[in-house]
């Protein structure tokens, strides 16, 4: 792991409407090294959601700022998966995968080409004239995946992406998609509710505190695999310790 | 039949008792329709109703056929399709255009939405006269009242339908590097396709509607003249047969 690839400093938010004021964030700092993957958990609607959006520039922060060192000083790309895959039914799977090349009027043929390998890394390469529909939530998830990736991002922000699928297919969705992710050596902040979610997939976790969030605690989580099957995490000596502490540090936000 | 064997009898069971109901209906469907052009006749016939006024179903059948010999039925019928396709075409593409408009600015959008209300909620019809002060009493006046039907609740029914869409996959929009013209092609477009396609069909029979009441009022063909004509001459058959002709085109 690198040095630092983006640092959010004293971040305040907050929404208004005529009825008053929601305190979002309050005094927030945390910092992503370079090739990080970090969880976010936290209490629900404590504003975990904001803080992406916030990253990914659709809104500016009240007070605070929000740094990137990318290469050559240049801001890194973001890529954003939201909570539902979002395909749109009215395009195929590879013109919904292009979505974003197509939007920014970069679909080359070398992107293309990009494109079409990751579509057969992923194993979606027949799938390409399918509709959606067609789909397993599995790979409508990568095929979500493979949109984001498009861009090429450097920083990877998953808002709960594995929220809306059942949970089985969540467990093998969830390890198969952070292991393409760190394979393709991507930074990643990982927005989740889900504790053992957060516990096998990430290199480090904060817990959040109750609205207006701040950062309570901080957890490295170091695993020892047991094999390198898609679940190994959830068998490894230390998660339960892990999901036990965490769990401890929710709870008490929780009363 | 050759399916039939290879299914189980329960299956086949359930597919003869789906045909059975399905027979059911069709033909007590028909059964209603005749019953009651039966009952018109023969009340008719029998003088307990007033066949001057209320005609009966042979009369009126004898008129259509008079006036598809002498062809005149199929002048009006072509104007009024004529004029009715037009201020549909107009009706979509004004109805499309202005909710465009509206989805682009919410400030306008919320400016313009009382008035949008009250001229969807005016009666049309009371409009017609003014129309032909306006625009005089040719083919213009008619479509133009055709439209002013259709439009305001196309304009309305279609805005709803943009805000309606699912405000995620505009951010996903975002997320992408996107703007708003993206958004709106290939989002918000596309995604009220079923919306605009109903949309299409309310209005091909409001259009109808404004183009009888236009030609009710300023035109010398197509059945909303037919119409007029027949009650000012009354003859209550020619106006039945034009009154079915308008409602089933």
């Amino acid at each position: 792991m690198g040095s630092d690839l983006l640092k959010v400093d004293r971040l305040f938010f907050s929404y208004h409407t005529l009825n008053g004021e929601t305190k979002a964030l309050q005094n927030l700092s945390f910092s992503v090294k370079e090739g990080e993957f970090l969880a976010i958990v936290g209490p629900s609607g404590c504003g975990k959601s904001t803080i992406l959006s916030l990253i990914a520039g659709l809104m500016p922060p009240e007070d605070g700022g929000i740094t990137f060192y990318g290469k050559n000083g240049k801001k890194p790309g973001i890529g954003y998966m939201l909570q539902h895959d979002h395909l749109f039914e009215w395009r195929n799977i590879w013109q919904n995968v292009t979505l974003g090349l197509e939007i920014q009027h970069r679909l080359t043929p070398e992107n293309k080409k990009k494109v079409e390998k990751m579509l057969e890394d992923y194993g979606l390469s027949g799938f390409a004239h399918k509709k959606p529909s067609e789909l397993s939530g599995g790979m409508r998830q990568r095929a979500a995946l493979i949109r984001t990736l498009a861009l090429e991002p450097e920083i990877l922000l998953l808002d709960e992406p594995f929220s809306a699928l059942d949970y089985q297919t969540r467990l093998t969705v969830s390890a198969d998609i952070a292991r393409i992710i760190k394979k393709a050596g991507k930074t990643v902040i990982l927005i989740t509710h889900d504790l053992s979610e957060a516990v096998s997939l990430a290199d480090r976790i904060l817990v959040l505190s109750h609205r207006p969030a701040h950062v309570k605690a901080e957890f490295t989580i170091r695993l020892t695999l047991p094999d390198d099957s898609l679940l190994a995490a959830r068998k490894a000596p230390e998660y339960g310790a892990y999901f036990n502490q965490i769990w401890e540090e929710l709870s008490n936000e929780n009363t | 039949m050759k399916i039939l064997k290879t299914m189980s009898i329960a299956q086949q069971d359930y597919i003869r008792a789906h045909n059975r109901h399905h027979r059911f209906i069709r033909y007590s469907r028909l059964a209603v329709l005749i019953v009651f052009l039966a009952v018109w006749e023969i009340c008719a016939n029998l003088q307990i109703i007033d066949s001057f006024f209320f005609s009966s179903p042979s009369r009126v059948a004898a008129c259509f056929l008079s006036m598809v010999r002498d062809k005149s039925l199929f002048t009006h019928i072509g104007v009024t399709l004529l004029e009715t396709v037009a201020s549909f075409l107009l009706v979509t593409l004004l109805s499309l255009a202005a909710a465009t408009l509206l989805w682009s600015s919410k400030k306008l959008s919320e400016v313009l939405e009382p008035y949008l209300v009250i001229l969807n909620s005016l009666p049309k019809s009371a409009l017609a006269p003014l129309l032909i002060v306006w625009l005089g009493t040719g083919i213009n006046t008619i479509i133009v009242a055709g439209i002013s039907v259709a439009v305001f609740g196309a304009i309305i029914s279609l805005y709803t339908g943009f805000m309606q869409v699912d405000p995620e996959k505009l951010k996903l929009i975002a997320t992408l590097g996107g703007t708003r013209r993206d958004t709106f092609f290939k989002v918000v477009l596309p995604a009220c396709i079923p919306n605009i396609l109903s949309n299409m069909k309310v209005n091909i029979g409001l259009a109808l509607v404004g183009v009888i009441i236009g030609e009710f009022l300023a035109a010398r063909r197509g059945l909303g003249y037919l119409i007029i004509y027949g009650s000012q001459v009354f003859s209550c058959r020619a106006q039945m047969t034009k009154m079915n002709k308008a409602i089933s085109p």
